[in-house]
């Protein structure tokens, strides 16, 4: 368990090195002029030559990568202004634009996000998974093929319109909530659930129609196995062959998506964010390509990537612990 | 190696009891499928209206570029009339502030979005089964580090790398030539979304030629002396038409709402050119006055997207019965 344990983490270094290095091609080569992605829509030349000089961009390739790879570990600085800019580590970048550090606007923007992603992960998981099981418990019937069918709608409708329609329904006709202000939930909880609900909702109803189906296929894969009519003729209650039986033995790829959907939506749900103008991660990537601000948006798609990689090992360790038919190989 | 097997006839055995084959199998399970059938029928439909589009609009004395300042009131730029100027001559209303046709525009911003997900598709398709094949006929290292690229390529949310990578590759593409504006747009998110796109079904495809590689067939052939070319032509390759035809009927539509949400926000293509993405987000301003403009838009796109998505899964039950849903 150690050596798997202790392989794996290498691999996850390895693997988040690489990804330094592949964002840093894509954002610094792949584009014709860099400096002009870090000046937004009113840019002066004067403003273009000095982000030029700031960025480093007048050094050998080799030179900007080094800085952008020490910045991440023990920070760097910009010069080109009267005084260099202090980026502490770990230094995502500097926006010219807005005067401040990518790793501050980041740490400010993170908690909306996180509130987000948690609250909607809950209920995805929750109506996901009963619904699934449900489904599959009805196989065939009508109350499986209402499931699948909202499923199929759910997972189909882009969350943009899904989002307009909630807004449309519950704000603008029936008056239920207030059009939503995020506020921290430690300032001002009941206006936090206001702001957080339909957000939730919008998302949970996006994830919850995959987790249906596949929670239900699991399902269903798991009750035609040896050990679901063991279990029955031990004659173990419906309700424990089925939830420590059949969900457990149907679980690890349910385990998995999971994962890597909950760290996606840490990097920021962008969409949802911006129809609910909620101050999360992904409205400051959507405003920073808007306008382009080229620091903001390689520190979301760094930290979003990272975040998915390390989610992506956890899943793995967790398979273990679950599902005891995995070999640690 | 397809080695015709002489079944002894029996006497008096119909001769209609013919060996079907696995596309005759597909299509007779795909024609029970009541849902999948009628779905195909609206997409063969609306791929029928965006052909045709021009001819329509013309049928109807409507273009999507025409400014008309006599159905919108003069102060604000209302539509004159209920239901967003819902009328004979515009049947899905005008645009608030510039009188422009909602039917004609949607017919147009189809056409696009059509476009765009279709050769974005084609390429996903042929770059996944590509690196698929390449990645579980050679294995070993080629294996190994295509499989790590891929892993990569998986660790950019989808939507996230599109929105970010949108000012610097547009860019890059207008640098290289390309007109600027909705020209480099479009050449941009064909590309992108093949080039992140492509992973999955190649991961896909590797599982499928690595368990097609140990079957009996495969193996025959390899003793009977067959060329690797031969085996990855003759004996893998028509093996793999399934999970690609499914993937594909699968991609289409995750492409159609990816653009329309990028056209949403504001970076995919842009007005005067049409698209659903756009429309929507123009109806944010006014669809508490006229929530027709939301709702004939955003329920068009909607079907579009659930159509090709019951197709596609018609498709997955009629050529894999396992997976089947019931």
């Amino acid at each position: 368990m150690a050596g798997y344990v202790t392989r794996r983490v290498l691999i996850m270094v390895l693997m988040l090195l690489v990804l330094t290095f592949a964002v840093f091609v894509l954002f610094n080569l792949l584009p014709a002029d860099v400096a002009r992605l870090t000046c937004g829509k009113t840019c002066t030349p004067q403003t273009l030559e000095a982000n030029r000089i700031k960025l480093g961009l007048d050094q050998p390739v080799i030179m900007q990568f080094w800085y952008f790879f020490k910045g991440l570990f023990v920070g760097r600085e910009y010069y080109g202004g009267p005084t260099p800019i202090e980026c502490p580590a770990p230094c995502l970048g500097y926006s010219f634009q807005r005067n401040e550090l990518v790793t501050t606007l980041i740490a400010q923007r993170l908690p909306a996000t996180i509130w987000l992603a948690l609250g909607a992960f809950a209920f995805w998981m929750v109506g996901g998974i009963s619904l699934g099981i449900y489904s599959a418990l009805r196989r065939g019937k009508w109350q499986d093929k209402t499931v699948m069918g909202v499923s199929l709608i759910g997972y189909s409708l882009p969350s943009f319109f899904l989002g307009l329609v909630m807004i449309y329904l519950v704000i603008i006709q029936l008056k239920l909530l207030p059009f939503p202000r995020y506020v921290s939930p430690f300032e001002n909880p009941v206006q936090f659930f206001q702001a957080m609900l339909l957000p939730w909702i919008v998302l949970a109803i996006l994830y919850a129609a995959f987790y249906m189906r596949l929670t239900r296929s699991q399902m269903l894969d798991a009750m035609g196995e040896d050990f679901i009519r063991t279990a029955r003729a031990k004659g173990l209650p419906e309700r424990t062959v089925i939830g420590r039986h059949a969900l457990r033995a149907g679980l690890t790829p349910i385990v998995t998506a999971a994962g890597l959907d909950l760290a996606g939506l840490l990097g920021g749900a962008i969409i949802t964010e911006a129809l609910f103008s909620l101050p999360g991660i992904g409205s400051l990537a959507l405003s920073a390509v808007v306008n382009p601000d080229q620091p903001i948006i390689v520190g979301t798609v760094l930290i979003t990537a990272a975040f998915i990689i390390i989610a992506n090992l956890i899943v793995d360790l967790l398979y273990a612990a679950i599902d005891p038919r995995v070999r640690l190989a | 190696m397809a080695v015709d097997l002489a079944v002894p006839s029996k006497p008096g055995a119909t001769p209609e009891v013919a060996g079907r084959s696995l596309r005759q199998l597909a299509w007779a399970r795909f024609r029970r499928d009541k849902a999948a059938m009628t779905s195909l029928g609206v997409l063969i439909f609306i791929f029928l209206v965006a052909i045709f589009a021009p001819l329509i609009c013309s049928w109807f004395g409507v273009d999507p570029y025409t400014f008309n300042s006599s159905v919108i009131s003069d102060d604000g730029g209302k539509p004159i009339g209920a239901w967003g100027g819902i009328s004979w001559q515009h049947p899905f209303g005008v645009e608030w502030g510039t009188g422009r046709d909602i039917f004609a525009r949607l017919l147009y911003g189809l056409r696009i979005s059509l476009a765009i997900s279709i050769i974005a598709t084609t390429i996903t398709v042929v770059l996944g089964t590509f690196f698929g094949i390449v990645s579980g006929f050679a294995g070993g290292k080629t294996d190994a580090v295509l499989g790590r690229f891929m892993d990569l390529i998986l660790a950019f949310p989808f939507l996230l790398i599109v929105l970010a990578l949108s000012g610097a590759l547009t860019q890059r593409i207008t640098s290289l030539g390309v007109p600027e504006g909705n020209a480099s747009r479009l050449v941009y998110l064909i590309l992108i979304f093949s080039l992140f796109g492509w992973p999955y079904l190649a991961r896909i495809i590797r599982g499928q030629v690595l368990s097609l590689r140990e079957r009996e067939f495969v193996e025959s052939a390899t003793a009977m002396g067959a060329s690797g070319r031969r085996i990855l032509f003759k004996e893998i390759l028509p093996n793999l038409w399934a999970p690609i035809l499914v993937y594909a009927s699968l991609t289409l539509p995750t492409y159609i709402g990816a653009e329309a949400a990028l056209s949403f926000l504001g970076v995919g293509i842009l007005p005067p050119e049409p698209s659903f993405g756009a429309i929507l987000a123009d109806s944010v301003n006014y669809f508490k006055l006229v929530p027709s403009y939301l709702f004939i838009p955003g329920g068009i796109l909607a079907i579009l997207v659930v159509t090709f998505n019951l197709v596609g899964d018609g498709v997955r039950d009629a050529l894999d019965p396992r997976a089947a849903r019931s």
